[in-house]
Parts: structure tokens; sequence; C-alpha cells
């Protein structure tokens, strides 16, 4: 009697656990668009597209702030991209076991920083440095931020890769050498493919981490709204989404435009991210049919 | 082990379903004879003033517990119109429409000057620059004058600082400098002027960037950059900013800092406004590089 209760609510509570996931998600998106939707009454579409963020005096451009984002967002994975997967290749494929040893807890407290800490090494040593080395009048620019958030989800990328190469089989690898394949090729052609969709996962879990990122990038972005178009964007200050709602969801009154309008950037936000991952679910999802078909 | 699960299981459904008004804690009753505590917030300009404030009244009344924080006078001011303070700090008067929102919410501000104070521009210390005319300024920060060669300096581009826009001092520095007053000129800040989220940073970037013109409060000015003499214009005098000269009229960027209440003050809070107006409290605003108002 005593074990088939416990068992029941254990039953229960892991269910509960499970599918509150899915509640909190469900809840998150209802309470964002019943804060965030009332914009659309209240702002025009005409000002929310101009590209003019000035909200105490009642401009809403949303294109700043989301070019933005986006553009430290792509230059964050341009730089942690290639440096995160070339660490995992290392850290599962190459080095000796003592390395990796000491490499992979040392990424997970890389991970383990606090981004307001990185910001401040951003403001007082990266800022700097970076104006006097590429001669721009500033060094709180996009490009900072980007480096910055590119340190922040690198330990991510490691991290979720180096577990799924990890767990690509041995034979695979002997099968591979045996055919007479070189180590770089075994790893480019068939520990890598085979890791596949571990490896999409923890790229969009970095990336994910960087674009709701707030506090390192509204440190050093400068946060000046303006829409990044050219090139040399990357070279000047952006404001981000995140920066944004952080630097003034604190001034605003409850159910003023301002508020519902950070609501709505909130929305875009999490449509965004949301895009992201069904991409990032989809492609590893065909991947891993297409190789069922052939094993089949 | 059954216990156990039913506590978790009780405990999971308060965490679902316990939340729902959980943030909306009621306001502490200030109006109550037997306050002991006072909730004091706003404008980051007053905090280190608020704070000297607090601690001085908590040593001569130990009864009186009163909590400080920052954040910027219109969270201060939307603080107290949602009822979660006693005091609001403002380094701006309430706008029509604040006033508005309070009323909306059964409120009612009233005002006090506690203070007053004086915006300081401040520029690198290698930069020749010594003085700019209101008009000067209101250019550069407009985006009319792009380079220091304009104003008399080195061929060097001028990089804006500014405060967030949820700081009194960005809306102080709007209306009274690069709108030089007028309620009808609608001048904006150009739009690639840097919006930094604490003084600290705009002392940091002050200091380290040659390009840059700055402002904040004279309370906030360090040593290790340099104030320009202000004059309101061509033909009159250049003012460094100072006690002197704020209380004499003669720097032309000074302001009243201010505290509102929710409906006339009683009981604790009205003693602590009352003490504040005294010639003792009023010997810290000194202490701490702002300007006494008259005392009786």
């Amino acid at each position: 009697m005593r074990n088939k209760w416990t068992e029941f609510a254990l039953n229960w509570l892991i269910k509960i656990s499970g599918y509150s996931a899915i509640i909190f998600v469900g809840l998150i998106f209802f309470f964002l668009l019943r804060e965030g939707l009332p914009t659309l009454g209240e702002v025009s579409i005409r000002n929310l597209l101009s590209p003019r963020w000035y909200p105490i005096e009642g401009y809403f451009g949303l294109l700043p702030l989301i070019g933005g984002s986006l553009l430290v967002t792509i230059g964050a994975a341009l730089f942690s991209i290639p440096i995160g997967l070339c660490t995992a290749v290392f850290i599962a494929e190459v080095a000796p076991r003592w390395a990796r040893e000491v490499l992979k807890p040392l990424v997970e407290i890389l991970g383990g920083v606090p981004s307001v800490v990185l910001g401040f090494l951003g403001i007082l040593i990266l800022a700097p440095f970076l104006r006097r080395f590429l001669d721009i009048p500033t060094g709180l620019t996009a490009l900072t931020g980007s480096i910055l958030l590119g340190a922040i989800a690198v330990p991510t990328i490691v991290t979720v890769a180096e577990d799924a190469l990890d767990s690509v089989p041995r034979s695979y690898r002997d099968a591979s050498l045996a055919l007479g394949a070189t180590e770089w090729q075994t790893i480019w052609r068939v520990t890598l493919p085979a890791a596949r969709s571990g490896v999409i996962t923890a790229i969009m879990l970095g990336i994910g981490r960087a674009i709701g990122e707030t506090m390192a990038v509204m440190m050093v972005t400068g946060n000046a709204p303006v829409l990044p178009v050219k090139l040399s964007s990357f070279f000047s200050p952006v404001r981000t989404m995140t920066a944004t709602i952080a630097a003034e969801m604190g001034e605003v009154a409850k159910n003023s435009t301002h508020y519902h309008v950070l609501f709505f950037i909130g929305l875009v936000l999490f449509i965004i991210s949301l895009g992201i991952n069904i991409a990032a679910s989809t492609a590893a999802l065909r991947q891993r049919q297409r190789s069922e078909r052939i094993l089949s | 082990m059954k216990k156990v699960g039913y506590l978790i299981f009780m405990i999971l459904l308060f965490i679902l379903f316990g939340c729902n008004r959980g943030s909306e804690t009621p306001a502490p009753d200030a109006s109550s004879p037997n306050a002991k505590s006072i909730v004091n917030k706003g404008s980051d300009t007053l905090v280190n003033l608020a704070l000297a404030w607090a601690e001085k009244y908590h040593e001569l009344n130990p009864a009186i517990e009163i909590s400080v924080t920052g954040g910027g006078s219109g969270t201060g001011i939307a603080a107290l119109i949602n009822g979660t303070v006693d005091i609001a700090n403002a380094s701006r008067q309430i706008t029509p429409g604040e006033i508005d929102q309070a009323k909306a919410n059964g409120g009612d501000p009233v005002e006090f000057v506690v203070a007053k104070d004086a915006i300081a521009v401040i520029v690198n210390k290698s930069n020749p620059v010594n003085q700019l005319t209101l008009q000067q300024i209101s250019d550069i920060y407009s985006g009319k004058i792009n380079n220091w060669d304009q104003v008399g300096g080195d061929a060097r581009p001028i990089v804006r600082l500014s405060r967030e826009t949820n700081s009194g001092t960005h809306v102080f520095f709007l209306e009274n400098v690069i709108r030089l007053g007028d309620p009808n000129n609608k001048t904006f800040f150009s739009a690639d002027t840097l919006l930094l989220p604490s003084s600290e940073g705009i002392t940091s970037e002050t200091r380290d960037n040659p390009n840059v013109i700055g402002y904040d409060g004279l309370g906030y000015v360090t040593p290790e950059v340099k104030v320009i003499a202000v004059a309101s214009d061509s033909s009159g005098m250049y003012v460094l900013p100072s006690a002197d000269s704020v209380n004499s009229g003669q720097y032309p960027i000074a302001r009243d800092l201010y505290m509102y209440t929710n409906g006339l003050p009683k009981g604790a809070v009205a003693d602590y406004l009352n003490w504040i107006m005294t010639a003792d409290a009023q010997a810290i605003v000194t202490q701490l590089g702002f300007v006494p108002i008259a005392t009786q």
C-alpha cells in the first residue's frame, strides 16, 4: 500500500515537472502577448518601423534595436562557433587524457563567470584596446559586444559539442581509420557528421545565450539606437533589445505605452529565439531521418 | 517516504498556483503613526545624498529605519505611483503625465525641494577645450558639430555620452541645454549618442577617451576628468560649476532636486522631511558636492 502510494506520488511528481516546462513557456508567452499586444493599438506600425527610438517622447522605432541585437549576435556567432567547435574537437578527439581532464573543467569554470564581470573587463580593457588598435572614435561598439558575447557563448558550445562528439561510438572512428583515413579526415568526415545533431544543438544554445545576454552587452555596446545598415556599423555603437528592456523597464509606469512596447520587444525576442530553436531542431531531425534511411 | 512525496507535491502546487499575486505586496502604510520604516527610492543623482541623510537620521533616531535605493527619477516616481515607496527622489520635476497616472491610481504627489545640483560638462584631460557656450553644447549633442576643431580643439571626432533616458539628468539636460529651455524646440539627442547606464560608465569612458564629451551631476565629477566652463551666450561670462556659482545663479546648468510623497506626509515621514530642511541635514549636502537650499 505504502509503496504503491509512493510510486503514485513520484509518478505524478515527475509528470508535473515534465509538463511544467511546457506550462511555464505557455504562461510566459501568454503573459508577453497580454502585456505586449496592446502596443499594436497604441502605437502606429509606421512609428514601430521608424528608425528612431526615443521612448520618453513617443518614438518607438524598433528597427535599430532589432538590427543591433542581430548585428551583435551574428558577430558573436562568427567568433564563438569556430573557436568553440575547434576547442570541442581538440578536447574530445586530439588532446591527451590529462589535458582533457584539465581543459574541460576549466572551460566549464569560464562558463560560470558572471557576465557582469566580463562586462567590466570589457569596459576597462577590451574597449580602450580596440579604440586604440582600430583607431575608432570610441571602443564601446558592436564589435566589443560581439567579442564578449562570443566569450560567453564559447563555454556552452564547447561543453555541449564535446559531449556530442564523445558519444559517437568508438567503432565509427576505428572503421574510418581502418579504411586508411587520416585522423583529420576521420574527425571532419566521420565524427563531426555523426555528432551533427548534438553539435547543432550546441551552436544554437550558444547563440541563444548570446542573443539573450543583457548585462555585458549593456555595458560595452554604447547603447546608441542607430540603425546598423553599413558594414562600418560593426565599429560603431548599437543598442540591443535586451539592453533596452533592462535599462528602461525599471522606469516605466505600469500599463503605459512605453511599458507595453517593452513587452512587445520581449515578444519579438521570444519569437526570434523560438524561430532559431525550431530551425535547429528541424535541421537536426532531418539529418537523423536521413541517416536512419541510409542505415536501414 | 509518502509524506515527503506529498510535501513535495504540495510545494510544487504552491509554486505553480501560489505565485499568482505574489509580486504585488501591499505598500507599507506610511500614514500609520507607528510606522518605523521609510522606503525611499528614485534618482541615482540623489541616491548618495539620500543614503547619507538616512544614515545620519537613523543615528539621531534609532527607531526609524530608512531604506534607500536608486534606479532613476522615473523609477522612483513610478514606484510612488504604484504605491511601493513612501518617498520618491527625483532630479527633475514630476511630469503632468505622471501626476495624471498618480491620480488615476488614487494618489496625490506632493513636492519638496531638498537640495540643488549643477550639471557639469566634462571632457578628457588631454582635450585642449576649456570653455563652451550653451549653444555650442546644444549643437554638439544634436549632431550639428561633429569635430572638436569646430569649437577650438584638436581635429578629432566628437563622441557624445549621455545618461540613459530614465535618468532625470538626461531629461534636464535635454530640456535646458539641448533645447535651451524652449518648450517648442524639438531638437533631439543625436542618434549616435552613447547612452550609458551609470555615472561610473561616463566617468571611465571620459577618463580613457580623448574624443568624448559627457555630462553628469556635479557631485559625481571626479578629478580624473576635466570640467568645462559654460556661458549662457557668447557675450556672457564662462563659469565653472561650484556651490557659489550655482547659488548666485551664475552657472547656467543648475536645477532643484526633489522628494515626492503621496499626499501630505504624516508621522515619521513628515518628521524626516522636516529634518532634511534643517541646517544640519543641509551641511551633508555640501559635503557631497551638491548645493544646499537656504534654511530657516
